[in-house]
């Protein structure tokens, strides 16, 4: 490539992070720092039941004995864990009646996010849970919901309305013991959401969560719970925005997806936290544990991730096909430009017979950005007529960064029929020249051509979030090809 | 140390305790390796399954056992290994013979072949040679994570060394038998170095037999140089029995122009775990790296293969199939590392399998990682069972089913063997290929143990 | 010699098939024409014996033998022949190999000595002369990196192998240009004598020009809706579909 190229180039590639201020919301935090009593604290202020604070202690205890995970192909500096503020959460009045009571700051900043909270101002057919920092501070339409006997809440109301439901469905996706960050986020979580679909209701919104760090030197540690109960349906969809800070900050978050016989799930996320500026100061740790659970028959969980934003990502998100006939789909497209770095993937466990998965991963590398497909499938002994196909590839922008795919496929059945397939090769100089021929920009022609490539993956997102990611996809791009 | 600690220590004393005598029939260079390596080995240990790039191979099945060593090679026990006739009909080769890990006493220890080129011990080449000797040896053979590379240079004292010397184009191919043979459990571990020089071409083939029904444990370490512009080939054949285990370590490094392939045949043998590496240490240089594993009864074959392309315009293949019966396991752990600036590489790697049966299980690991833009690479791993359309287009031309299923296999099968290029071997191959899928004896009709 | 007596086939509980009643007598040629999604493949696939065609009523009876009981090798042994509308590639499998194979598995059927191989690398020759095919497709794998006319021409150098009774070509003519396309009509042509018959399944009338069929039938929705002589063909290729299609729902109306 030319000099011209390369610059305008480097120009596509130099977008601003358009999130990244922060607001001026009084939040009431606790001390630096973690120990047992930090978790107490934790469980107190939230003033939850007994059974819960066991969870977290139990949670906390395991994580004392663990160590941060060494087998990802990622750089992660050492964390402090006596350093970061577990629970941070705008002050408000304890009890919301009415939207007026909410700190308008906080509400000038979902507005500035494009979330709206007020309902009727809201895109028709979302409803919205926005969580700040560590807490869930209004959800949209729930009322609306409630009607069809579909609980939409936060994780903290969920504790005190319908705790035998978290009771019997939480930690049973994700148990405490699984990972580092799930044992982590056990024994520290804030809030999130909780969401469930009764017997044979097909949910007739999208539902969403978005998620917003503002405080400094916070972690955030939020835990969703979704339950899909036999013959019902629900698209949910999160998305996440961050300050742009110069320390980094971590988020340690669990999904935990439940689906029952003839259950659909589909799974969104557009995940755009702060990556962090040029030079790779700052941005967010995500560290993230998301499991489904397709247990009954005929059920389906799909997981779609526009993955553009964090300085260093790792998760996922993974389906356990318990279920006869359940399939399981990962669609993913991750993007790490400048100094990003993610180990990203899903794991697809095959038990139930006929069970059927799909996993379609775009990488997208630019700058020095380093990026990961790391992905299993399993397939078990008694698995028969299983079925997975995988394609994995990698597209690279720029000489300086990497992609790199990490697939173990561990097949146990005969009749099984696993299949994987990767590439991985540049922008196309000769495409971008075709398009340049008919009159289209360098820089046009580059988005044209990733959001081609990556096409296969929007294409599963619900309608108005499909062209968020589309112009994301652009914005995270820009100054990153050469 | 992260490996096995409680049987990782029997081969620590096994080192401690017999070090003076291993080094009393050595030659001196060689011995300056053994301690640095035996503080590499203490570090790392014998592999476990927590190891990733053992992840899928529990050596433990063969290593925790109580084995003779063979440290001094017996005159008599050679006399057995001169009877040997490799079984390949019309191979004209030059042949050498190993017996447990040593080159026999009776010959001459090295000896010249036409144009220059010599072959014999490679500890008589330490002794003779030590220019040679110093340039390569322990130049190639390293790993930061699999202690059994140093547990091979702190304690192998003899194996092959070949020299094809600048230009030489040499036609006729070397083959080393390797054969271990011994009235108890044995252990033995060899070294070989093959040396081909700039402009040169050499063709080697490696064979492996049991010649007695103990348990054998086997650990080698093969070091190639391959000079710039030269050509090498390596075909490794593994037709042992199902109590001998066989772990190799294979180091080709190439320098630019140079074009390589290594195929490795496993046909037989209890656990089997070869370890290929490929350094393409100059441009324009090409390796092509295929292996066929067929496996039965408790059987385990783990083909691992590290492709490194460290400067541009090079282009790396591997192909690995394998069919896997009754309750056999396989495992493929495939790397293709494009380093920074290594600019215009194609590399790509292909691993299929096929399950017979229930019992038997697959584990492939195929990996990419890339640090340069202008490349192109892919991968594709398959484990499933026969193409059901090829079969039905077999039966429609009025193939019989079973006929057909074999045919599809030996097809399957062949796709590896054709890449053989010595034609008597290739010929042999496909047909202990087919007599195998067909379940006949697959073994060579010249070995004396009663498989299976 | 083939008798379809009112054949419904259904894949994966679909209805494909509903009723195809068919005769072909030896020494015929038939051509089978109709739209996409007609069911022509089907009604091929149901002959030559694949699975995944389920038959739910009706008889087929070929040389006075129930056909639907046997199985794809025996057919092909009993000289049904299929040519393939996508041939299938089988790497590592050589067309001598494969071919070797067919031809002997067909003679020891019929009581006959397996070829010598001198003797069938004749043959092997002769009829690639006779099929006009490149010699050196033959020393390929099966289909394999072949072109799309190559591997037409190859499903003919196969059958001119195997001497079928009774040939079902399916769409052979679709991605040929005009010089195989005439190499495969040829081929036919050659091969066909008084005891031996062809089923030509085929969208467009112009391999119809070089392969004169006895009988054309015209099958729309699973069923045979029109049976008439050669010059339907041209009928049809001047007037298209639509009107048989019209036809059809006017006499459903009716």
């Amino acid at each position: 490539m030319d000099k011209d190229q390369d610059k305008i180039l480097d120009e596509v590639t130099t977008g601003e992070y358009k999130y990244g201020f922060h607001s001026d919301i009084e939040s009431e935090q606790i001390q630096k720092g973690l120990s047992e009593d930090v978790v107490r604290i934790i469980s107190a202020k939230k003033n939850e039941p007994d059974w819960l604070l066991e969870f977290r202690l139990k949670a906390y205890r395991h994580w004392l004995t663990m160590k941060m995970p060494a087998w990802p192909n990622l750089k992660i500096p050492v964390i402090n864990y006596q350093d970061i503020i577990f629970y941070s959460a705008p002050k408000q009045k304890p009890k919301l009646n009415s939207l007026d009571e909410i700190d308008p700051e906080l509400k000038r900043t979902f507005d500035k996010l494009g979330i709206p909270l007020e309902e009727q101002k809201h895109l028709a057919g979302v409803a919205v849970d926005a969580v700040m920092d560590s807490v869930s501070v209004k959800t949209t339409f729930r009322e609306a919901l409630a009607e069809m006997g579909i609980i939409f809440c936060s994780f903290s109301d969920a504790v005190h309305e319908y705790p035998d439901l978290v009771k019997r469905y939480m930690g049973t996706v994700v148990p405490y013991t699984d990972n580092f960050f799930a044992s982590l986020n056990s024994a520290v979580f804030s809030d999130g959401s909780f969401c469930y679909i009764p017997k044979g209701v097909r949910c007739p919104m999208e539902l969403s969560t978005y998620f917003r760090i503002n405080a400094a030197n916070t972690g955030q540690f939020e835990r969703t719970l979704l339950v899909a109960d036999e013959e019902s349906y629900v698209s949910y969809l999160e998305g996440c925005t961050a300050p742009s800070r110069d320390e980094n900050q971590l988020h340690a978050a669990i999904v935990e997806i439940i689906a029952e016989k003839n259950s659909e799930v589909k799974y969104s996320t557009v995940q755009n936290w702060y990556p962090g500026d040029k030079d790779g100061k700052g941005g967010i740790f995500n560290f993230v544990t998301k499991r489904g659970m397709c247990r009954g028959e005929n059920s389906k969980i799909s997981w779609t991730q526009i993955e553009t934003g964090s300085a260093i990502t790792w998760k996922y998100p993974s389906c356990i096909l318990r279920g006869d006939n359940s399939t399981g789909e990962f669609y993913s497209v991750a993007v790490t430009n400048n100094h990003q770095q993610a180990d990203t993937g899903t794991k697809m466990i095959h038990i139930g017979k006929n069970t059927k998965s799909t996993i379609v991963s775009k990488g997208i590398s630019a700058g020095k950005g380093q990026n990961s497909y790391r992905g299993l499938v399993k397939i078990l002994k008694n698995a028969s007529n299983a079925r997975n196909f995988s394609q994995c590839d990698s597209l690279l922008l720029g000489d300086k960064c990497g992609a790199h795919t990490f697939p173990y496929l561990e097949v146990d059945n005969q009749t099984a029929i696993v299949e994987h397939e990767a590439t991985t090769s540049k922008i196309g100089e000769d495409q971008i020249f075709y398009c340049n021929q008919r009159g289209i920009s360098t820089e046009d022609a580059i988005g044209m051509i990733v959001n081609g490539y990556a096409r296969e993956v929007i294409n599963k997102l619900p309608m108005e979030f499909a062209v968020e990611a589309q112009k994301l996809l652009q914005i995270s791009l820009e100054g990153s090809v050469g | 140390m992260s490996g096995n600690s409680e049987v990782s220590e029997k081969y620590l004393n096994l080192y401690r305790e017999n070090i003076d005598k291993i080094s009393s029939i050595s030659a001196p260079y060689i011995n300056s390796f053994r301690s640095s390596a035996f503080e590499r080995f203490s570090k790392l240990g014998i592999p476990s399954k927590k190891d990733e790039a053992y992840k899928y191979t529990n050596l433990n099945i063969f290593f925790d056992h109580d084995y003779r060593s063979y440290f001094l090679p017996v005159a008599s026990d050679f006399i057995k290994a001169e009877e040997f006739r490799c079984d390949v009909a019309d191979l004209d080769a030059h042949g050498i013979v190993l017996l447990n890990g040593f080159y026999p006493t009776i010959n001459d220890k090295l000896r010249q072949l036409p144009s220059g080129v010599w072959i014999g011990s490679i500890n008589e080449a330490a002794l003779r040679f030590p220019d040679l000797i110093e340039k390569h040896y322990g130049k190639y053979a390293d790993s930061d994570t699999d202690g059994l590379v140093h547990l091979n240079t702190a304690m192998a004292s003899d194996g092959v060394f070949v020299y094809v010397p600048k230009g030489v184009r040499f036609n006729k191919p070397v083959q080393i038998v390797n054969l271990v043979q011994s009235e108890e459990d044995m252990f033995n571990q060899h070294r070989n170095l093959i040396i081909v020089e700039k402009d040169a071409e050499f063709s080697i083939i490696i064979c492996d037999h049991a010649l007695s029904p103990k348990k054998f444990l086997t650990n080698a370490v093969t070091e190639v140089y391959v000079g710039e512009s030269a050509h090498f080939d390596l075909v490794r054949v593994q037709n042992e029995h199902n109590a001998a285990c066989k772990v190799t370590h294979t180091f080709i490094h190439q320098e630019k122009n140079s074009i390589t392939s290594s195929i490795n045949m496993t046909l037989h043998g209890g656990l089997i775990r070869n370890s290929t590496y490929h350094f393409l240490g100059g441009e324009n240089a090409e390796t092509n790296s295929c292996g066929l594993y067929l496996t039965d009864k408790w059987q385990h074959v783990d083909n691992f293969v590290n492709v490194d392309h460290a400067f541009p315009n090079c282009t790396s293949n591997q192909l690995f199939k394998g069919v896997l019966d009754d309750m056999s396991t396989g495992a493929f752990n495939g790397r293709i590392l494009v380093r920074p600036d290594a600019q215009k590489t194609l590399a790509y790697q292909k691993n299929n399998n096929i399950l017979l049966t229930d019992d038997a299980k697959m584990d492939t690991k195929p990996q990419l990682e890339i640090h340069a833009d202008d490349v192109k690479c892919s991968h594709g791993a398959t484990v499933g069972q026969l193409d059901g359309d090829a079969l039905f287009y077999l039966q429609s031309r009025g193939i019989d089913k079973h006929e057909a299923k074999l045919m599809l296999m030996f097809g399957f099968a062949h796709e590896v063997i054709q890449n053989i290029k010595v034609e008597p071997l290739r010929e042999r191959m496909d047909n202990l290929v087919m007599q195998r899928l067909r379940g006949e004896l697959s073994r060579c009709a010249s070995c004396v143990v009663k498989c299976g | 010699m083939l008798d379809i007596n009112n054949l419904k086939v259904s894949i994966a509980g679909k209805s494909i098939l509903k009723g195809v009643s068919l005769h072909v007598k030896p020494g015929e040629i038939h051509a089978i024409m109709g739209p996409n999604g007609s069911g022509k493949s089907t009604l091929a696939s149901v002959l030559t014996g694949r699975e995944f065609a389920e038959v739910t009523e009706g008889t087929v009876t070929y040389m006075g033998n129930n056909l639907l009981e046997m199985s794809p090798e025996d057919r092909a042994k009993e000289g049904i022949f299929l040519g393939f509308q996508y041939p299938i590639e089988i790497p590592g499998v050589s067309m001598v190999n494969f071919m070797k194979t067919a031809v002997n598995e067909k003679r020891k059927h019929h009581g006959l000595d397996p070829l010598s191989a001198s003797d069938f690398l004749k043959m092997m020759r002769e009829k690639k002369e006779l099929v006009e095919i490149d010699s050196k497709l033959a020393n390929r794998s099966v289909n394999e990196g072949f072109s799309g006319g190559e591997k037409k021409k190859n499903e003919i150098f196969q059958m001119a192998m195997l001497e079928p009774k009774l040939a079902i070509l399916d769409e052979t003519d679709s991605g040929l240009d005009i010089d195989a396309l005439r190499i495969v009509a040829n081929g036919v042509n050659k091969l066909k004598k008084a005891d031996n018959s062809f089923i030509v399944i085929t969208h467009y009338q112009r391999l119809l020009d070089h392969i004169i069929p006895d009988v054309v039938h015209v099958l729309y929705d699973g069923r045979i809706v029109k049976t008439a002589g050669k010059e339907l063909a041209l009928e049809l290729e001047a007037k298209g579909y639509d009107w048989i299609k019209k036809e059809v729902e006017n006499n459903v109306i009716a």
